[in-house]
Order: structure tokens, then C-alpha cells, then sequence
């Protein structure tokens, strides 16, 4: 039963990149296909390390409605970044190679978010309100630290960082594609290796010991994985806050089970329809300038109100 | 045998546990009793290395249970804390289906499938296998937990208060299967308790506690008498003897 709606999705995937890619195509083909076919990679990348990453947050703190983004994950990127610019003055920062500037700020999210997150897990207890009181602070700290940051770095040098934050769905950080594309693949695969842990995790801490789960362990490697999912995919499309909460949502409507063998693959294929389709009908069929991000923006934020009118915050 | 060394433990600057000692045998039923605020849940959580204890050590059956890989521990000992909270969205064959993850890691077979059928017999499930959780009352969901942890299928089984929302037919039940699994199958049942004449009825050897200190570890016999109960809850306890069992009136 989940084997076929996971076939089945998948191909409806399929048929999303085959229209994205040829639909209202007209010139040099091979050109076409290699402009085209470098977004859609982007796209599905990082639609699938955002769901995926949501899912995993969403398996280690016991509720459906919290997502990395919510709780500031993405705040404390742009804060890194601006912090190195603001450190390495414009110029540093620009002669600085694009790939190793996201290898040092990927390192330093990766431990930022283990040293902050890791804590706020950790308790013998884990309390939602606590948790969301806490995400809310972090992210308006990260923001606010962030945005005095900005206001002491020279405008023109700014600007710089302003074209890499403000990345969006239309204009994806291409030069960063390669690097990513291996990171997330690794991430994912550390994610896949867990499935049946993360099946336990999702329990409870002390259900999940009981079963033989060293869970303090596990929670710091899921959070490092959530943190390098994280890192790229705002890296390449700038903050996105409700995405992955969509696209979590939906799936548990679609998909019967509980099983993260069957979740994170479905949490993958789904983001990439959503976001194929939809840049698809946005590009070729409606001619619109709105960005993708603001229309699934809306929706992420309608579904995340029905989720708690509805009172699924467990 | 669980064997407590000098176990400490303290949340902040209060002291819940002062240098804990205490053996409890294999294949009894112990049923750990006294006040509120004497420390018996934190004790069970120790053992179950759930939290880690400040000083002191726990054997499980000759395992060291801060040194033994938690993975080796899931298969001699099982633990069902008092509030479990369960976001997934399980149904109750699958939530029972988790008791064999320590010997399966996800992967059921035949075998597994015949102790969960097992394990839902027993907690009498069968007709709710199908249902999700939610959907279940408070007694039918704590049954739901003690059937994983059953199906565990494990030496030591360490229960925080199994009774709470169980129902007469079923609170009797339990302690009967738990008793018969001592007993007969040479397992170790270990539960926190408050009703004290359920103890008195099932339990083989109890350790009574107070003020996070051992008040009284012994037979059931010896330990249920006037003086010592009294003296335990503060509240004048009597001890009757009815059909050759002691029963204790505290109302």
C-alpha cells in the first residue's frame, strides 16, 4: 500500500520535470535542457532537504507542527553569514571562495545548532511549550543580532551578502549547486540509515531507551544532519519558513503508516512536485512574476494555523 | 538479580536519593512502596538507566547498567514509565510490534508476529488491534504500553505505577500474568505501586522507601506488619489476616 502511492507519486514527479523541462521550449535544445535542467535539480535538492529536514525535526521533538525554521535554524544561518562578512569586511568576503565560505559557515551551524538545540533536547523531559517559546526567542535573537549586524557593515558591502541571503525559488544560488547536490545526498543518506531508529525516536526519549536507542546520542546526529540540510538548502533559495511545514503535513494526510522508511521518501518525492509543478504553472502557464516561494508561503502558513485551530500539537 | 550500590541522586540541590542499597531477587515479584516523594519512581528510572544516577552503581543481571551498551540492556530489561505521551500516529498492533524492535531492529518475522498476537491476548487487545491510539480510553492505552513492554520479552520487567487507569478485572489481570511470569517462567516483575494490599496479595518481596532512603526491603510477610507500615505512611495502618493473607485497612 505505501509501495504504490510512492510509485505513484513518483511518477507524477516525473511528469512535473518532463513538463518543466520541455513545455514552451523553442531554439537549441541541448541549451534549453542544461538551463532548465540545472534549476530543476536545484529545485528538487533543496525541496527535499527542507521536507526532509522538517520531518527529521519533527520525529526528535515529539510534535507535528514544529519545523527547524520555525524554531530559527535558518535565522542562525543568515547570522553566521553576516557574521563573516562582518568579520572578513567586503572584501575578504568576496575573495573568499564561494565553496569554502559555505564549508566554514556549514561547520559552524552544524555545531551552533548541536550546542543550542542539542541542550534544549536533552532534558528528561520534553516540553512543546517550552520549545516554541524558546524557537520564537532564537529566531528573533538570530534575526535581530543579524540585522544590527547589517546596520555596522558599509552598505555597499551588504549588498553582497543581501544577493546571497535573498536567494529565492527564481534565482537559485547556481555556483553552489555541485557542492550541495553531494552534501544533501550525504545527509540524506545518514537519515535513510536511521529510518528504523528514528521509527523508535518517535516514541519518546524513554520508550525509545527502552528499546535499546542510545537517544542523546541520536539526537545530536539528527540535529547535525537537520543543521547541514538546513545550511544548504538556505544557502541556495535563502530562508524559507513554511515550506517544509506543508509538505510534512500533507504527507501525513497521504501517506498511511508511520514508517520513516516510507515518510522520508515521500516527504522528498512530494516537495519536488510541489515545488516542479508549481514553478512550472507559475514560469510557462500563468506568466506571473510572483515568486513560487510568497503562493506556498501562504499555503504553508494557512496549513500551519488548521494545524493548531485543530489542535494537533502533539 | 538487581543489585543497588550506594545510589545518589539529587535535581538541583534537593536530594531525591541518599546512597541507595538494596538487592532485589530474580524470578519474585518486587513491588517497591511508601510516600509520595520518596524517591521509588526516580529508583525504577535508574535502573532502567532512563537518567543517569550522580553517584552509585545498578546491576541488571550482572550488567553494570551505565556501562552496558543500551541495545544489550533492551533485551533483559523493559521499562514503562507513568506518562507516555506518543506523537506517531500508531495502531495498537504496530505499538505492540515495537516490543520486538530490540531483537528484530524494524524487521519482524513469523516468530515476532506470533508474541505480538501473544502480547494482545494477554493484555486482552485482540478486538483493538486495528485501532489507533488515539482512539483508545486511558485504561485500553496503558494496557496498549504493558503489552509492548511484555512482548519485550525480557528478564526484568520494570513497571511505574501499571495499575493507574486499569479498571478491577484488568488491574487484577495484570498482576496475576506478572505473577505467573515470576513464577512460573523465572522472570522478574519490579512495579511501583500504591494500592498496598494489591502488594500484599502478588508481590513475593518488597522494598518499601522513605524520604529517598531504603525504609524496609524483605519478604512480603515480614514487612506487612502494624508498626512498620504505620511508621512508613505516617497513618495508622492495621493489619488483618483474611483467607491467609494479609490485608491491610488504612481508610
Amino acid at each position: 500500500m505505501p509501495g504504490r502511492r510512492l510509485l505513484a507519486m513518483a511518477a507524477i514527479l516525473l511528469i512535473a520535470c518532463a513538463a518543466y523541462l520541455s513545455w514552451g521550449a523553442r531554439g537549441d535544445w541541448a541549451f534549453i535542457l542544461s538551463f532548465r535542467g540545472t534549476k530543476l535539480a536545484a529545485l528538487i535538492v533543496t525541496g527535499t532537504a527542507i521536507a526532509v529536514s522538517t520531518k527529521l525535526f519533527q520525529t526528535i521533538s515529539g510534535n507535528r507542527i514544529l519545523t527547524p525554521s520555525i524554531m530559527g535554524f535558518d535565522a542562525l544561518f543568515v547570522l553566521l553569514e553576516t557574521t563573516l562578512l562582518f568579520a572578513l569586511g567586503g572584501f575578504g568576503y568576496t575573495m573568499l571562495d564561494s565553496t569554502i565560505r559555505f564549508a566554514v559557515t556549514l561547520v559552524l551551524m552544524t555545531l551552533a545548532a548541536i550546542l543550542l538545540f542539542g541542550t534544549l533536547m536533552h532534558g528528561t523531559r520534553r516540553d512543546l511549550h517550552r520549545m516554541i517559546l524558546v524557537g520564537i526567542i532564537f529566531g528573533v535573537l538570530f534575526r535581530s543580532l543579524s540585522s544590527l549586524l547589517a546596520r555596522m557593515i558599509d552598505p555597499n558591502e551588504y549588498a553582497v551578502l543581501q544577493a546571497n541571503l535573498f536567494a529565492s525559488f527564481n534565482q537559485i544560488e547556481l555556483d553552489l549547486l555541485g557542492v550541495s547536490t553531494v552534501l544533501i545526498a550525504v545527509a540524506l543518506f545518514a537519515a535513510w540509515r536511521l529510518r528504523d531508529t528514528l521509527d523508535a525516536m518517535e516514541l519518546g526519549r524513554e520508550i525509545a531507551i527502552n528499546l535499546g536507542i542510545d537517544y542523546d546520542r541520536h539526537v545530536l546526529i539528527v540535529l547535525g544532519i537537520i543543521a547541514v540540510l538546513v545550511s544548504v538548502a538556505t544557502a541556495l533559495v535563502g530562508p524559507v519558513v513554511f515550506f517544509g511545514l506543508l509538505i510534512t503535513s500533507l504527507t501525513y494526510q497521504i501517506m498511511p503508516g508511520f514508517r520513516h522508511r516510507d515518510h522520508l521518501i515521500a516527504n522528498g518525492l512530494l516537495a519536488g512536485i510541489v515545488l516542479v509543478a508549481g514553478q512550472t504553472l507559475m514560469e510557462r502557464a500563468f506568466h506571473l512574476h510572483t515568486p513560487l516561494s510568497v503562493i506556498i508561503e501562504m499555503l504553508g502558513g494557512l496549513a500551519f494555523l488548521i494545524l493548531i485551530l485543530r489542535g494537533h500539537t502533539r | 538479580m538487581i543489585e543497588i550500590d550506594r545510589i545518589g541522586f539529587a535535581i538541583g540541590k534537593s536530594e531525591i536519593l541518599n546512597g541507595v542499597s538494596a538487592q532485589l531477587p530474580r524470578a519474585k515479584m518486587t513491588a517497591i512502596i511508601g510516600p509520595n516523594g520518596a524517591g521509588k519512581s526516580t529508583l525504577l528510572s535508574l535502573i532502567a538507566r532512563l537518567i543517569p544516577p550522580a553517584s552509585g552503581t545498578i546491576r541488571v543481571g550482572g550488567y553494570d547498567v551505565q556501562q552496558t551498551a543500551s541495545d544489550t540492556l533492551a533485551r533483559i530489561l523493559a521499562v514503562l514509565r507513568q506518562e507516555n505521551v506518543i506523537a506517531s500516529r500508531l495502531r495498537v498492533r504496530e505499538l505492540v510490534g515495537f516490543g520486538r524492535f530490540p531483537h528484530t531492529r524494524g524487521q519482524p518475522d513469523a516468530q515476532d508476529g506470533e508474541k505480538i498476537q501473544w502480547a494482545l491476548d494477554l493484555m486482552a487487545l485482540s478486538p483493538f488491534a486495528d485501532r489507533f491510539l488515539d482512539q483508545l480510553s486511558g485504561g485500553q492505552r496503558q494496557r496498549a504500553l504493558i503489552a509492548m513492554i511484555l512482548c519485550q520479552d525480557t528478564d526484568y520487567i520494570l513497571l511505574d505505577e501499571p495499575l493507574n487507569n486499569l479498571d478491577l478485572f484488568h488491574s487484577r489481570k495484570l498482576m496475576q500474568v506478572l505473577q505467573d511470569m515470576a513464577h512460573r517462567l523465572g522472570k522478574t516483575p519490579v512495579l511501583v505501586i500504591h494500592d498496598i494490599n494489591y502488594a500484599a496479595k502478588y508481590a513475593d518481596n518488597i522494598l518499601a522507601m522513605k524520604q529517598g532512603g531504603v525504609f524496609a526491603n524483605g519478604p512480603t510477610q515480614a514487612i506487612f506488619e502494624n508498626h512498620l507500615l504505620s511508621d512508613l505512611f505516617d497513618t495508622p495502618i492495621r493489619i488483618h489476616q483474611i483467607d491467609g493473607q494479609p490485608v491491610a485497612m488504612h481508610h
